[in-house]
């Protein structure tokens, strides 16, 4: 089975230098790795790190120490020290993210948000439209608020265009926070099965997931980030 | 997607006497990137803009530019007239005021079809309806073509500008705080404007801005200047979401939030 991210020894701080310069630890020895077609968990309290260790797989938080490899097009590469032009070129074909919120552009609609990220890999815009109406009417979005921006809709309506958009593509490595926080349980129910066809297709993804029922139908296993915990390796 | 870039900076710097403009910036520029440069007034970041697009010559550094026929061009070694023809037509510069991109007291029409006729087009009627397809692309109704670009709201102005400079499908386009001094209404359809014609067609631009906000909108990649000195660079939302740099932080941390 093959092994496209791996992460090993990597470790974080944040130096405040607004706070005198006090360095906050995060994590530190985050080693592990994720096989094609299955879904892991970042499991552990809040404030041990999960978003943090995802921020990073994702390029959006520096790395202090370590490697994280990823399979990328025919090669390797290690993300931790990559050029940004790498990482976005990473972000485009190799790793998708569904984050916590979303971030609306003004007067942009729900559906071209969502078929954004298919258009930027080189779809035609009305196939990456089609696929947007039909994976926002799977969610249960009202379709007239496809046209709209997003920027007025509820919490749970936002979340579902950001599903949206995180799941259109075809990005071999999907990284999720907390995709189903604001959502009632027939889209978590959506959600569930739209992982579900994600790992049947050979996707390797990583998740945090508070919520219990959905964490036990999905995971694979559970990454305890407390054994990452920064103070333990400092004290 | 070409594996060279567009314009390599080399250790640029500009002195005014002994005060430092911009010192030791030293970047690439790939096509179809958007590089925001943040910084408040007096960082050296319109300093840097300037240089790099020729409008002022820096005082050592070198920048070259891959022209057309993919041969790099070393910029302060070409001709004065050279240069302005880059500028003409490879290039364009939205200013913070738009006065000072347009000409006021000649038609839209005219400060669109200007750029056209500098780079050699003659027949009026294509020039015309180029012109008229260019105002509609940014929002502006055709039976303003006539109009001076005096008779027009400071959002139109700058809409107007843009197209005055994208008119001639150039590669590279300069913008110094191009939402500067705009209603936030005003700035949000600008954006949207300018996020849209970047992406569709694929322009690499250098943007200046102090408005955060307006990088992260527009930009992939995000330089931080202070005291003429690149401070932090990379990625937009890393820069914003993990700053490292003390100043970095401290402008982070003044964003007010909505």
């Amino acid at each position: 089975m093959a092994t496209p991210l791996v992460v090993s020894d990597v470790a974080k701080s944040f130096t405040m230098h607004l706070r005198d310069g006090i360095k906050l630890p995060v994590v530190a020895g985050v080693s592990f790795s994720i096989r094609s077609g299955e879904c892991a968990v970042l499991g552990g309290p809040s404030g041990a790190g999960k978003s943090s260790i995802l921020k990073m797989l994702y390029g959006n938080y520096a790395v202090d120490e370590g490697q994280i490899i990823v399979q990328h097009e025919d090669g390797l590469i290690d993300l931790a020290t990559a050029s940004p032009r790498t990482v976005l070129a990473v972000r485009r074909l190799t790793i998708g993210y569904v984050s916590q919120f979303l971030r609306t552009v003004p007067r942009v609609s729900a559906l071209d948000v969502v078929a954004e990220p298919l258009v930027e890999r080189g779809a035609d815009r009305e196939v990456a439209r089609n696929k947007a109406r039909a994976l926002l009417a799977q969610l249960n979005l009202p379709e007239k608020l496809w046209a709209l921006p997003p920027a007025t809709f509820s919490g749970g309506e936002q979340q579902r265009v950001n599903i949206a958009r995180g799941f259109i593509t075809e990005h071999p490595i999907l990284l999720l926070d907390e995709p189903t926080a604001s959502l009632d349980a027939r889209n978590r129910d959506v959600v569930i099965a739209l992982i579900a066809a994600k790992k049947a297709a050979g996707v390797a993804l990583l998740g945090i997931f508070h919520d219990r029922d959905v964490r036990e139908a999905v995971a694979d296993r559970v990454i305890d980030v407390t054994a990452f915990a920064a103070g333990k390796i400092a004290a | 997607m070409t594996d060279e870039p567009l314009l390599r900076v080399s250790a640029l710097s500009k002195f005014y006497g002994s005060r430092v403009g911009c010192e030791n910036v030293t970047f690439d520029l790939w096509p179809g990137e958007v590089l925001a440069v943040v910084g408040e007034s007096g960082s050296g970041k319109t300093t840097l803009l300037n240089c790099l697009s020729t409008r002022l010559l820096p005082s050592s550094g070198t920048a070259s530019y891959r022209m057309r026929d993919s041969q790099f061009r070393e910029l302060y070694r070409m001709s004065e007239a050279e240069r302005r023809f880059l500028m003409r037509t490879d290039w364009g510069f939205v200013h913070q005021n738009p006065a000072d991109g347009l000409r006021m007291t000649v038609s839209a029409g005219a400060n669109v079809g200007e750029r056209l006729m500098a780079v050699g087009d003659r027949h009026y009627g294509k020039i015309r309806a180029t012109a008229v397809d260019w105002l509609s692309r940014v929002e502006i109704d055709e039976d303003r073509i006539d109009d001076e670009p005096r008779a027009f709201s400071g959002g139109m102005r700058q809409r107007l500008q843009i197209a005055r400079n994208l008119v001639t499908g150039p590669r590279l386009v300069f913008m110094d705080e191009p939402t500067g001094g705009l209603d936030v209404s005003v700035q949000a359809r600008l954006l949207d404007l300018l996020r849209g014609l970047v992406t569709d067609l694929g322009l690499a631009a250098i943007v200046v801005t102090h408005d955060l906000a307006v990088a992260r909108l527009l930009s992939q990649r995000m330089m931080v200047m202070k005291d003429g000195r690149v401070v932090e660079s990379g990625l937009t939302d890393r820069v914003l979401d993990d700053p490292r740099a003390p100043y970095t932080q401290l402008l982070v941390s003044s964003i007010l939030q909505v």
